[in-house]
């Protein structure tokens, strides 16, 4: 009857066209709020984008999905922009039942009416809120209410998912099942741009690093190498625990 | 003061009664309030909306404005209508003047700008929320409108309240473009007023308190649909 | 939510059966400026079901100020007049807005003011004089100040005194007569005002009849057929029926049939 949301549904590792920042800056009142900066983001890697608070990691990803455009320079993507998907680290729920704002994702992509409510009940089993399917989403607690943004974009089968500090308001029950899911995307060929502060996360989940300090990126390179040997000093001090701000 | 004086004991001899001229003037009231609020909750609440969410140039001028006309005074409202559906003025020809429609066009003017005002500021409140989030989800501007104002549906519903206030309140447009006719335009507050010009004071409270007690009814029915709602839904 | 809904849609839909289902779909009526003194003393309701009985046409009153009555018939939102201010309605005539103007019925005006009177008025020998005493005692007056038939009366007969009213004493409220005898009762003033609208007046506190019977306080009202030229749209037909009725023999009965508390408040006098 409805074919489930199957890894198939997903865009294959290799079709995620590649993102490409040119001299792409921005600008707020004056302020340099990111340096021109050119770089790729190609493949299928989760990419942690680190950095202390002010860094412009928020605003280099609102660049990335769209949200935002450079006030210099081009964010673009190589071929057709790729169906994207983006959590916020407060989750933004509308006012309705758990299940009703998946439904309601799934209207927003136009997904025939008929199809609709079984979809939303496999993200909800997929994602361990299939008892909750009636609640009030706002009811719900931190944990439970980002489950369900990542339930909301794992209907939109997005190619690319972008993650904004999900975890930073999380107990580690909950970071754990979010690293999971994220995983999960990761695994159905979903690319993963997130960022974060917390640097055992990005360990546990980086393929490559973005290093950003006071507007620029410092460092773009693979996990490995970010750990092991750092280039820049604001990175060594980052991942000593010293660069707070 | 004696029995027949005190505004209550009159307020319920009416309430029992049931005198089909107080039927009638009341059922009249509420019609015409409530299609009012209606009409012009089915106008401001899409303007409101739209106000909030694009950016135009004067959009602050218009605010402004709207804002401004939640203040305006019903006998000037009354009176521009007077003047519009007159059979001397541009919309004579439709004879409305003096009939329960132009009581209801009138009101519709003094409501809308209230809804509108309100439906701008909790929808304006709301898109700072969910803006990033929607437009991640790849909704426009025209999309976000319905989705904002269901999600802002309990604060709307104190806006509409707010606007079926006043509507059921005033007196000066209804008056001047209804003409309080016996049996075909006299609504509650226009009773009271002539009642008190007749100098029956205690009539003139009595139906006072009718009135009072009635929006408060709708009032209470209102937020119990809304609390229900709540529960349920959240 | 659904049933909500569905409950909000049908009241709706009822209000707005019910609406169309009005008697406002009747088409047999006529719209009747008329003044406030007639309508607060109750003469409508009493005289207007003896016309609608005779003729099946109903008449809806709309009752203003003299002034706004004739402004009203100028722009043709009524289909027949009934006031009281004789000058007026001569000119409404000669301006071409009636073709036809007609005595119906007279009362008189009074002076109510304070029960100790302490202008002294109850005793006066005319109008004119007890306006004197009132101006020279300085006590209270509350004025109508609307420009209505009343209030234009009213000024007359302060000229006739030879007297120009102003100062804290002459208070002008702008208002109709049932809220000028409001306002003079609480503040306890004398007041120029038409028999019926005080017999029927329900709130006199310390207020009490003072001075009648002067010759000068006669107070005609008068009917007015409007022109056809001018206002093509009105119900002349209908009106013209009102208009004829109310001076024949059984318009005429029925308003001196009229009274409160025993008193008749209208006369007939058709020509």
């Amino acid at each position: 009857m409805n074919a489930p949301l199957t890894t198939s549904s997903f865009t294959s590792q290799a079709d995620v066209p590649a993102l490409h920042f040119q001299q792409a800056s921005f600008t707020h009142r004056g302020h340099a709020l990111l340096v021109p900066t050119t770089l790729t983001l190609s493949g299928c890697q989760r990419t942690l984008i680190m950095g202390p608070n002010g860094a412009g990691k928020s605003l280099f990803m609102r660049l990335a999905h769209g949200l935002l455009r450079p006030s210099s320079g081009h964010v673009s993507w190589e071929g057709a922009p790729p169906v994207q998907a983006m959590v916020f680290q407060r989750p933004v729920l509308l006012r309705r039942s758990v299940i009703d704002n998946l439904i309601y994702a799934l209207a927003v992509k136009r997904v025939p009416r008929r199809e609709r409510k079984a979809l939303a009940w496999q993200a909800l089993e997929k994602f361990g809120l299939a008892a909750l399917a009636k609640r009030p989403a706002r009811v719900l607690s931190g944990g439970e209410q980002q489950r369900l943004t990542l339930a909301r974009a794992w209907l939109l089968t997005p190619s690319v998912l972008f993650l904004d500090e999900p975890t930073s308001a999380l107990d580690p029950a909950a970071i754990k099942a979010v690293e999971d899911a994220v995983n999960e995307f990761h695994q159905s060929g979903t690319r993963i741009v997130m960022t974060t502060h917390d640097l055992h996360q990005a360990k546990r989940l980086a393929d490559d690093v973005l290093f950003m300090y006071g507007g620029q990126v410092l460092e773009h390179t693979s996990a490995e190498r970010f750990f092991d040997t750092p280039t820049s000093s604001q990175a060594r001090a980052f991942i000593r625990g010293e660069l707070v701000w | 003061m004696s029995a027949s004086d005190n505004p209550f004991y009159t307020a319920l001899a009416l309430i029992l009664g049931m005198d089909s001229d107080l039927i009638d003037i009341v059922v009249l009231s509420l019609q015409v309030s409530l299609v009012a609020v209606l009409i012009a909750s089915a106008l401001a609440l899409p303007v409101g909306a739209a106000l909030a969410l694009w950016r135009f140039p004067g959009r602050n001028g218009l605010i402004v404005v709207l804002n401004a006309l939640m203040g305006l005074p019903p006998v000037v409202a009354g009176l521009c209508v007077y003047l519009l559906l007159s059979r001397a003025g541009p919309l004579g020809s439709f004879g409305l003047l003096f009939t329960p429609s132009a009581m209801v066009i009138a009101q519709v003017i003094l409501v809308f700008p209230i809804i509108a005002a309100l439906t701008r500021q909790q929808v304006e409140a709301l898109q700072h929320e969910y803006a990033e989030q929607l437009r991640s989800l790849g909704l426009t501007q025209l999309r976000m409108m319905p989705t904002l104002l269901w999600d802002a549906r309990f604060g709307l519903l104190t806006v509409i309240l707010a606007g079926f206030g006043r509507a059921s309140a005033e007196v000066g447009a209804v008056m001047i473009v209804g003409g309080n006719i016996d049996g075909v335009t006299r609504v509650m507050t226009t009773s009271i007023v002539l009642e008190t010009s007749k100098g029956d004071l205690p009539l003139a409270l009595g139906l006072g308190i009718v009135l009072l007690t009635l929006v408060t009814l709708i009032n209470a029915l209102a937020h119990a649909v809304s609390e229900a709602a709540k529960r349920r839904l959240g | 939510m659904k049933t909500t809904t569905t409950l909000i849609t049908a009241s709706v839909c009822t209000t707005a059966l019910a609406w169309s289902a009005s008697p406002l779909a009747d088409d047999d009526f006529i719209t009747l400026a008329s003044t406030t003194s007639t309508e607060n003393s109750g003469l409508f309701d009493a005289i207007i079901p003896t016309f609608t009985e005779a003729t099946g046409i109903d008449v809806r009153v709309v009752a203003v100020g003299t002034g706004q009555a004739f402004e009203i018939g100028r722009r043709g939102d009524a289909d027949s007049l009934l006031v009281h201010d004789t000058a007026g309605e001569e000119q409404f005539v000669a301006d071409g807005y009636a073709t036809e103007r007609l005595d119906v019925m007279y009362n008189d005006f009074v002076i109510v003011g304070p029960s100790d009177d302490p202008a002294g008025i109850s005793d006066s020998e005319s109008v004119a004089d007890a306006f004197a005493r009132i101006a020279e005692s300085g006590s209270p007056f509350a004025s109508r100040g609307d420009d209505s038939g009343t209030n234009r009366a009213e000024l007359r007969l302060w000229e006739d005194a030879g007297v120009t009213p102003q100062g804290d004493w002459y208070r002008e409220l702008g208002s109709g007569m049932g809220p000028t005898l409001n306002t003079a009762a609480g503040m306890d003033a004398y007041t120029f005002t038409d028999r019926a609208t005080w017999v029927a007046f329900d709130n006199p506190q310390n207020l009490t009849l003072l001075f009648e019977g002067d010759e000068a306080l006669f107070n005609q009202y008068g009917s007015l057929l409007l022109s056809e030229e001018r206002h093509p749209h009105l119900k002349h037909d209908l009106a013209a029926q009102w208009h004829q009725w109310l001076v024949s023999e059984e318009g005429q009965q029925a308003i001196a049939d009229f009274e409160v508390g025993g008193q008749q408040l209208f006369f007939p006098n058709a020509k």
